[in-house]
């Protein structure tokens, strides 16, 4: 990886409608390798926007995205697995040359799908469709791992131990991590910082290292202060934002 | 007379297909009644003609049918028919299949092939067959040549829809996790085409074998459409009905065999079997 930037996101403007509508403006921030980063913002303030150009999807805006050269892996807001193929074959899909043999079993272990590799898409819930769509993101060994509030529509305390799970394996692989979340609880246990995306168009509100977790007081007062800033963020159910 | 039966059955199986298998009993009790019901009235129409060279009864196609598949000239012509329906097949599927990808991929191939593609669609079948005849010459080449290009539009249409519909979403999946090329068309686009193909495929076999049959009447010194041509010059209709008769079961039985199954697969995933 180039330097100590794992990704440097630098978005001057990004508009819709050809030019009619600008969602994104100023968005600016890079990410050291390792460095697990929740991106907060109420609901269509240009969240997965912001994923969709980091993961080079989208390229019409002006700006530019610099990624280091490793392998990414992603969970979209929608599982997308390839229904024709069973849980495992879906993450030996994606599992290319270069990429060590998936080790299938223990990752389903680790999502909590446990021998559920033989199970077709269809058959799954949709949040067993995320957790498989989870399972495949880490079976290519990402150096990046983009999350689109993967954990949402799981029950809260499996979304916690997922989110959990996640930042243990990513800190264990040394992967950087961006993750778009409305749990404000859970990106302050899991995230080494926390970005704030709000506004329109969107800029970024707030760039905050989170306190080391031992401090839980550090914290605490972190997570007032943020709710205080911006009313729509906490417990992951969406609130119209007053104007900051 | 055989391009009817051969739409008729064609229709039968359609609509079989839609009843399901909760209701197997009276499809297919109501498809042999329906099937005795037809040779009844052959049978019927031949006494009332009473002339076996007009309208031979079914008895006697049957037996002119069975003397013909004996004495190895039927075999030798239906080898050389189905030899050209296979080809000729692979050729319109191969190409339509290609050429309809790329036009549901991309807005510009698009609009460079729509034009021809509706020029091709519009051609009637015997002005190809002439003028690939004409500027080819009267051999194989031109022969599959011309049904290809009648074939080819309708695969084209039918893949083209599928590629249309192709799912951006796990298009993206590719994308990000840098699929191979191979990779991405074995398991994300093939999948996809799948039901598409086949349903071209199913289609287009039916369609394959009159066309071929037209090409072997106007130039081809051997096959099924010559030998029909032949029977036309001595009005010989017992032996226009048992070849015609002959061929369209070996083409519904390779349609049942083969292409119903693999059709069926095609879509299982979607089904939810």
């Amino acid at each position: 990886m180039p330097g100590d930037v794992a990704l440097d996101v630098c978005i001057e403007a990004k508009t819709f409608h050809a030019g009619q509508a600008t969602v994104l403006r100023e968005v600016r921030f890079r990410a050291a390798p390792g460095e697990f980063i929740a991106l907060f913002g109420p609901s269509g303030v240009g969240k997965t926007t912001t994923l969709r150009i980091v993961l080079g999807l989208d390229t019409a805006f002006t700006g530019r995205v610099r990624r280091g050269r490793g392998r990414i892996g992603v969970v979209f807001q929608e599982p997308r697995l390839a229904p024709w193929l069973n849980v495992a074959d879906n993450l030996r899909l994606v599992a290319t040359d270069g990429v060590p043999a998936p080790d299938i079993p223990t990752l389903l272990d680790e999502v909590g799908l446990s021998g559920g590799g033989g199970h077709m898409p269809r058959e799954l819930s949709l949040g067993m469709a995320r957790r498989a769509a989870l399972a495949r993101a880490l079976a290519v060994t990402p150096d990046l791992l983009v999350l689109d509030e993967p954990f949402a529509s799981t029950d809260p305390q499996l979304g916690a131990s997922l989110a959990t799970m996640t930042a243990r394996w990513a800190r264990r692989r040394g992967a950087t991590v961006l993750l778009a979340t409305h749990d404000l609880d859970q990106a302050l246990a899991v995230a080494d910082r926390v970005l704030v995306l709000f506004g329109h168009p969107a800029t970024l509100a707030a760039d905050l290292a989170v306190p080391e977790a031992t401090d839980g007081a550090a914290v605490a007062l972190m997570r007032e202060t943020l709710l205080l800033r911006f009313p729509f963020l906490g417990t992951g159910e969406d609130r119209p934002a007053a104007s900051p | 007379m055989t391009t009817e039966s051969g739409a008729k059955t064609n229709l039968a199986t359609a609509n079989w297909s839609k009843v399901g298998w909760a209701n197997l009993s009276w499809p297919v009790g109501g498809r042999f009644v329906s099937l005795a019901g037809f040779a009844v009235l052959w049978w019927i129409g031949a006494r009332l003609a009473a002339s076996p060279q007009f309208l031979p009864s079914p008895a006697q196609v049957l037996r002119v049918a069975w003397t013909a598949l004996l004495d190895g000239d039927m075999p030798r012509d239906i080898g050389a028919t189905l030899l050209r329906v296979v080809v000729a097949f692979g050729v319109s599927m191969a190409a339509g299949s290609v050429a309809g990808y790329f036009a549901g991929r991309s807005a510009r191939a698009n609009a460079l092939m729509d034009p021809w593609l509706t020029i091709a669609l519009n051609l009637p079948v015997l002005v190809v067959v002439i003028l690939v005849y004409i500027w080819v010459g009267l051999n194989e080449v031109a022969a599959v040549l011309a049904v290809a290009i009648v074939k080819a539009p309708t695969v084209m249409v039918t893949v083209r829809e599928g590629a249309r519909a192709l799912d951006p979403a796990l298009e993206e999946v590719a994308f990000v996790y840098r699929l191979p090329r191979l990779r991405r068309l074995r398991w994300i686009i093939l999948p996809q085409l799948a039901p598409y193909l086949a349903a071209a495929g199913r289609g287009g076999l039916s369609v394959t074998w009159k066309i071929v049959l037209v090409v072997e009447l106007l130039g081809r010194p051997n096959g099924v459409g010559f030998a029909l041509n032949l029977f036309f010059q001595n009005f010989n209709v017992a032996g226009i009905l048992a070849y015609g008769l002959v061929f369209a079961v070996i083409m519904l039985v390779v349609e049942a065999a083969l292409l119903q199954p693999w059709e069926q697969r095609a879509n299982a995933w979607r089904r939810g079997a």
